[in-house]
C-alpha cells in the first residue's frame, strides 16, 4: 500500500504539486489525469524520488521512502516511462536484466528472469534476447521497456506516459496486455497520463489533476457520473459520458438467457463495442459467445439504461 | 562489412609510404626533378623511419595525455558538484587553442631547454580544446529518455556514468580525439624548430637550403599520415556507433 500524504513541491516559489493526499491499495492500478503542467508527472516521480518533495510524505507498506539511499528504493519500484528509455547500447536482454543486476542476482536466477518475461510479453526469448534495441518495432520496444521495469518483481509499478508514443492500434494492444499481466502478477501500479480515455480503460481509481491539485480521486465509473469540478467534467467530456460508462463494462457481466440471431460476440468485449455492433448491425439482441459456446444474449435496451445518467449525477 | 575501392586506395597509400620510409632512395627519381644545381633528391642527414616514429610517438603521447585530462575535466564538469567550473575549464582549454604553438614552443624553451619537452608541453595545450569540447557535448547531449531510465532503475552516480553515459558518449569523445591527433600530426612539425626530433626536421632542412624535393617529402610523409589516421579514427568512430546502436539506421 502506498500512502501520499500533504505531498507538496515548490520550485523557487512556484508550487507544482500542492498538498495531494491519495492512497495506492494493493494491486490496485491508479491512474493520474490531467493537462501538461498539471503536476501530475512531478507526483509521481516524487513517489519513488526522482523528485525529492518540499514537504509531506511518501510511505510505501508503512515504511517512510526517506528511509533508503534514493537509488535503493529507485531499484525496489518499477519505472516505465514514454519512449521506453532502452539503453541504445545494450541487448534487450541486459536491458531487462538492469534491476536484477543492481540487486546482485545471479547469473542463471537473472537469465531465467529474462527469458520469463520475454515470453510473457510474447517475445521469443531465442529470437529477441540478443538483439539491440533498435532492431525492434515500436510496440516491441515498449513491451521491452515494461518488461525491463518489472524485472525484479517490484510490488508497485511507475509509468510515465508508457503508451504515449505508440500508434493507436498498438497502444489498445500495449494496454489489454498490461491489464492481463497485472491482473496476473498483482502488481499496484501509479500510472501518468494526459489522455481521459486511457485513464478509464486502465485505471480501477483515477486521480485528476490541474494546476498541482487534486481535484478528484475516485473510481472511473464515480468520476464519469459525478465530476467534482467543472475541470473534470471538461476533462471527460460531456457528449463521451454514456459511452465512457458503458466502456466500463464487460458483456460478460451483463449476459442474459435467452436466444438473439446473427454472428455472436465475445463475452470479453466492451458493453461500448457491444453497443456500436448492435448500432452498426441494426440488431436489438446480440448472441454471446466463450470459448467457442453460445452462453446467453445481451440486450440494447439493458445497454441503453446503463449508458443512462446514474442517479444523482449532475446533468 | 564492404571492402570497397575506398579501403583498397588506402592500402596501396599505405604500402608505398611504408616503402618510401623504409628504402627512400629507391624513389629518388621521383624527386630529381624538383632539386637543382645537383642537390640531393633524398632527406639522409637522419633515418627517415625512426623520424616517422619519433614524430608518432611525440603526437601520441601528447594526445594520450590530453585525453585523459580532456575526458576527466569534462566528466568532472558535468557532475552536480562541477557544474559550476563549467565556464572556467571551459575558458581554460579556449586559452590553451588560442595560444598559437610557435609562442608556446618559445615560452617553453626557456624553462624545458631545447628537446622534445616544449613541443609535448604545446601539442598537449593544443589538444585539449577538441577533446574536451566534444566530451562535453557527448556528456550532455544524451537521450533524454535514456538518462531519466538509467536514474529511474536505481544506478548511482557512477554507474550511469560507467554503464550508460561514457559508452554513449564514446564515438562522440572519439571525433575530438580525431580531430586533436590530425592538429598535433601537423603542429609536431614545428617542434623541429627546438630541436625535436620530427618530421619536421625534413621540411626545415629543404627550407634552409631551398631544396623543393626535401619539403615536399616532409610534407607528404606527414599529410598522408593525417589522412590514414583520420581515416582509421573514422572507421572505428562508424564501428562503435553501430555496436552502441547510435547509427542513423541506414534503410535497411
Amino acid at each position: 500500500m502506498i500512502e501520499i500524504e500533504a505531498l507538496t513541491k515548490q520550485y523557487s516559489g512556484t508550487t507544482v504539486v500542492d498538498d495531494v493526499t491519495m492512497t495506492v491499495g494493493d494491486g490496485e492500478i491508479v491512474v493520474i489525469v490531467g493537462t501538461s503542467g498539471s503536476g501530475k508527472t512531478t507526483l509521481m516521480r516524487m513517489i519513488n524520488r526522482l523528485v525529492e518533495p518540499t514537504s509531506g510524505t511518501v510511505r510505501i507498506d508503512g515504511q517512510d521512502t526517506r528511509a533508503v539511499p534514493a537509488h535503493e528504493l529507485r531499484r525496489h519500484i518499477g519505472y516505465a516511462i514514454q519512449g521506453h528509455g532502452l539503453f541504445p547500447h545494450r541487448t534487450v536482454g541486459q536491458n531487462i536484466a538492469t534491476v536484477p543486476k543492481l540487486l546482485g542476482w545471479s547469473e542463471d536466477k537473472t537469465a531465467a528472469r529474462v527469458d520469463e518475461l520475454l515470453t510473457l510479453f510474447q517475445l521469443d526469448p531465442a529470437q529477441y534476447r540478443d538483439r539491440l534495441p533498435n532492431a525492434l518495432s515500436g510496440g516491441q520496444q515498449q513491451r521491452v521497456g515494461v518488461a525491463r521495469a518489472l524485472a525484479a518483481a517490484p510490488k508497485l509499478l511507475l509509468m510515465d506516459e508508457p503508451f504515449g508514443a505508440l500508434d493507436p492500434i498498438i497502444r489498445a494492444k500495449a494496454q489489454d496486455d498490461l491489464l492481463a499481466i497485472q491482473r496476473r502478477l498483482g502488481t499496484s501500479i501509479v500510472l501518468v497520463t494526459h489522455d481521459m480515455e486511457e485513464a478509464v480503460r486502465l485505471g480501477h481509481k483515477i486521480a485528476v489533476m490541474d494546476k498541482g491539485k487534486l481535484l478528484q480521486f475516485a473510481a472511473p465509473a464515480e468520476i464519469i457520473a459525478r465530476p467534482a469540478t467543472a475541470f473534470v467534467a471538461e476533462l471527460i467530456g460531456t457528449g463521451d459520458r454514456p459511452f465512457r460508462l458503458l466502456a466500463l463494462g464487460r458483456v460478460r457481466d451483463v449476459i442474459e438467457p435467452g436466444p438473439a440471431d446473427g454472428a455472436p460476440i465475445s463475452a470479453e468485449l466492451s458493453l461500448r463495442d457491444a453497443f456500436a455492433e448492435c448500432l452498426w448491425s441494426g440488431r436489438t439482441l446480440l448472441p454471446v459467445q466463450d470459448n467457442g459456446q453460445i452462453i446467453g444474449r445481451v440486450s440494447l435496451e439493458q445497454m441503453r439504461q446503463l449508458a443512462q445518467r446514474p442517479a444523482g449525477a449532475a446533468a | 562489412m564492404r571492402i570497397g575501392v575506398p579501403l583498397l586506395i588506402r592500402l596501396v597509400v599505405l604500402a608505398v609510404l611504408i616503402a618510401f620510409l623504409a628504402a627512400p632512395e629507391a624513389f629518388a627519381p621521383v624527386f630529381q626533378p624538383l632539386t637543382k644545381n645537383n642537390q640531393p633528391a633524398i632527406y639522409t642527414q637522419a633515418n627517415l623511419i625512426d623520424l616517422t616514429l619519433s614524430h608518432l610517438g611525440i603526437v601520441f603521447i601528447a594526445t594520450l595525455l590530453a585525453t585523459l585530462i580532456a575526458v576527466s575535466l569534462a566528466i568532472l564538469v558535468t557532475r552536480p558538484f562541477g557544474a559550476e567550473f563549467l565556464a572556467l575549464s571551459r575558458s581554460l582549454a579556449n586559452i590553451g587553442q588560442t595560444f598559437p604553438p610557435v609562442a608556446v614552443l618559445a615560452l617553453a624553451v626557456p624553462i624545458l631547454g631545447f628537446g622534445t619537452a616544449p613541443t609535448l608541453v604545446a601539442l598537449f595545450l593544443y589538444g585539449l580544446l577538441p577533446i574536451f569540447e566534444n566530451a562535453l557535448t557527448g556528456l550532455t547531449n544524451l537521450p533524454p529518455a535514456v538518462t531519466e531510465a538509467a536514474r529511474g532503475m536505481g544506478m548511482t552516480g557512477s554507474q550511469r556514468l560507467v554503464k550508460v553515459e561514457l559508452p554513449l558518449a564514446l564515438p562522440v569523445i572519439l571525433a575530438g580525439i580525431r580531430l586533436s591527433t590530425v592538429i598535433s600530426l601537423a603542429t609536431a612539425t614545428i617542434g623541429s624548430t627546438v630541436a625535436a626530433s620530427t618530421l619536421g626536421e625534413v621540411i626545415i632542412a629543404g627550407l634552409l637550403t631551398n631544396n623543393v624535393a626535401f619539403i615536399l617529402q616532409g610534407g607528404l610523409v606527414v599529410g598522408i599520415l593525417a589522412v590514414l589516421i583520420y581515416d582509421a579514427f573514422s572507421a572505428l568512430e562508424r564501428l562503435l556507433a553501430a555496436r552502441t546502436g547510435q547509427s542513423r539506421r541506414a534503410s535497411a
